[in-house]
């Protein structure tokens, strides 16, 4: 691949940082009174970048056409994939931002720019088959997504959110870096293909250390127990809006680099790491379920639900077949839109001074006050639960299917289980909204945008969601056997 | 990047260089770089006072890595330890930067970094 060729590959990229410089410049001069036109020309950019990959998935790149600068980055359907579901989810977290922080004022020309920079390196970072390029693109993600967590900067308990974020976030990357040594150092390469070709055998202790701590550093991101404490705490101390985003698009891209680094540069020492996803899986699920039981907090309760999901999601991981590297994106593209849909209807409950509205007893008789806003989040819930006729129930019945069809009939059957004791939560909301006495605490209106996007995102879990199984499942299949191809 | 000397420095006359007694081997660095990184885990989670430290045991963590990225790649004859080494210097200059802010901003709404009050969320 020449160097031509190479830029031809990460164009979206290009297009992705220099734009989000220009409008940092644009930021600096303009001041916060451009921060509406700024967020607009950012979703203009998100769609560019959403249109020029979208070709790409569908045709199902791969191989060695999808590798730029020897190696460093690959722009295979897999990347392509978990590109558009983050360019997606990015978008939403835009969209929904102007609104929220107008009440306050405090609405600045940053966000825009911050969230595109976090766009930047969660792209580079589900293309990166290097563990240089997966290194730069999960900091320029996380160090964006420090600041967004801190964003509200007289909120006391946006301040603490950012804290926290940045220290335990910061410890999960020194993790992740010190595991990264180890692999180069007993590999003697930082290229995936390489590690894999080195990994192959019988692995020395230093080499499963290595494995162990770029694995518990990725979980730390992904927000799997046991490196889940951040979780609660940052999501109910962000702003809303930056919460819906850290709950869609980071997922994706985190979970996308844990598939790529444990299927392509750990994939031939499937059986070494396989009992830690198992576990972390396992205990992802029973934590999120057990663990948003008693929260007061809608938003602490999503973080928990995150968690829980995490889980599901990885059961996927467990199995390391294709089929469950497939399941595991149709439940990442259903997951991103009901947490999405959620938080869109979080950030639409303000009472009567437009103040944010997070406790469950204020939404109690939501469905008199706001018919339309309470059937969409019962709707969400509902998905989010794995109730059937909805489309969030095809998300766990796939990761299941592939549990079952690689002989994990145990580890499905717990999830399942788990996944009952997780539906209480999620139809006490439900409960709360439809039958409890109005608390009359939510007033106020909505701007279109904000609907516009919650009738997609409840257009896509509604039934009608199963006609697109077919589609979904054929493009899922061909990026998860992108995944497999570069690993061959 | 040539393997370590085997000539005895003037420090170490009085070891014994044939034998291999003094040279200074991968397992001593990633000894080292061990060390630090756990005292930089615990500096994060034994620390009970205020949160520069935190930040300080950070720096730690990220400084034993480039020990290890520095000493592979010497012994290992391969650039990209050293070039990882100075992304990493680079992030943690960033990094170092966007926590002092965060933590200025935090002092400014609660007039305290003392770790116990980080304690506005729990549950």
């Amino acid at each position: 691949m020449d160097f031509k060729s190479s830029l031809g590959l990460i164009a979206p990229e290009i297009i992705l940082s220099v734009s989000s410089l220009v409008l940092l410049l644009v930021a600096a001069w303009a001041g916060d009174k451009a921060s509406r036109a700024i967020s607009v020309i950012a979703c203009f950019v998100l769609g560019a970048c959403f249109f020029l990959v979208a070709p790409m998935v569908c045709a199902g790149v791969a191989g060695p056409d999808a590798v730029a600068f020897d190696g460093l980055f690959t722009a295979d359907a897999f990347a392509g994939f978990a590109k558009l579901l983050i360019f997606a989810a990015t978008g939403a977290a835009l969209v929904i931002a102007p609104s929220f922080f107008d009440r306050t004022r405090s609405m600045k020309a940053e966000y825009p720019v911050l969230i595109l920079l976090a766009a930047l390196g969660m792209s580079l970072m589900v293309s990166a088959t290097d563990l240089l390029t997966l290194y730069i693109g999960l900091e320029l993600n996380s160090l964006a997504s420090y600041v967004l967590a801190a964003f509200l900067r007289n909120d006391e308990r946006s301040a603490e959110a950012g804290l926290k974020y940045f220290v335990l976030g910061a410890l999960a990357s020194g993790i992740l870096l010190f595991g990264m040594s180890l692999t180069y150092g007993f590999t003697g390469s930082t290229d995936f293909t390489a590690v894999r070709a080195a990994l192959t055998g019988d692995m020395s202790t230093g080499a499963l250390f290595a494995v162990i701590f770029v694995l518990a550093g990725l979980a730390f991101k992904i927000s799997a127990v046991p490196f889940h404490m951040w979780t609660p705490d940052v999501y109910e101390g962000s702003p809303t809006p930056v919460t819906a985003f850290f709950a869609t698009a980071p997922k994706v891209a985190a979970v996308a680099l844990l598939m790529r680094v444990s299927l392509d540069a750990f994939g031939m020492q499937a059986d070494a790491w396989r009992q830690i996803v198992l576990f972390v899986a396992l205990a992802s699920i029973i934590v999120g379920a057990l663990g948003a039981i008693g929260q007061a907090n809608i938003k602490r309760l999503m973080a928990f639900s995150s968690i829980n999901n995490v889980g599901f999601i990885l059961i996927g991981l467990v199995t390391g077949t294709v089929d469950g590297a497939s399941a595991m994106l149709v439940y990442l593209a259903i997951y991103i839109a009901m947490t999405a849909g959620s938080f869109i209807a979080i950030v639409m409950m303000k009472d009567e001074n437009g103040a944010p509205v997070e406790l469950i007893a204020d939404i109690a008789g939501l469905s008199r006050s706001k018919p339309l806003l309470a059937a969409c989040l019962a709707m969400m819930m509902f998905s989010l639960a794995g109730i059937p006729p909805l489309f969030g129930f095809w998300g766990k019945f796939v990761v299941f299917q592939a549990a079952v069809e690689a002989d994990y009939v145990a580890l499905a059957a717990v999830g399942i289980a788990a996944s009952v004791i997780g539906a209480f939560y999620y139809l006490k909301i439900v409960k709360v909204m439809y039958f409890d006495e109005p608390a009359d605490v939510v007033k106020g209106s909505s701007d279109w945008a904000h609907w516009a996007l919650l009738a997609i995102s409840a257009l896509f879990i509604s039934p009608l969601g199963y006609l697109l199984t077919g589609w979904l499942g054929g493009v899922a299949d061909k990026a998860a056997t992108t995944l497999f191809l570069v690993a061959a | 990047m040539t393997q370590p000397s085997t000539r005895a420095p003037k420090w170490a006359k009085g070891l014994n260089y044939d034998r291999g007694e003094a040279v200074i081997g991968i397992e001593h660095y990633v000894v080292v770089s061990s060390i630090l990184f756990v005292l930089g885990v615990l500096g994060i989670f034994l620390n009970r006072k205020n949160v520069i430290v935190i930040l300080m045991a950070i720096e730690l963590i990220l400084l034993s890595v480039n020990i290890n990225f520095v000493a592979f790649s010497a012994f290992l004859n391969d650039l990209v330890g050293q070039i990882f080494a100075m992304f990493i210097l680079t992030v943690a200059a960033g990094e170092a930067a966007i926590g002092l802010a965060i933590l200025v901003i935090f002092f400014r709404d609660r007039g305290t970094i003392a770790v116990d009050d980080v304690n506005r969320m729990k549950g």
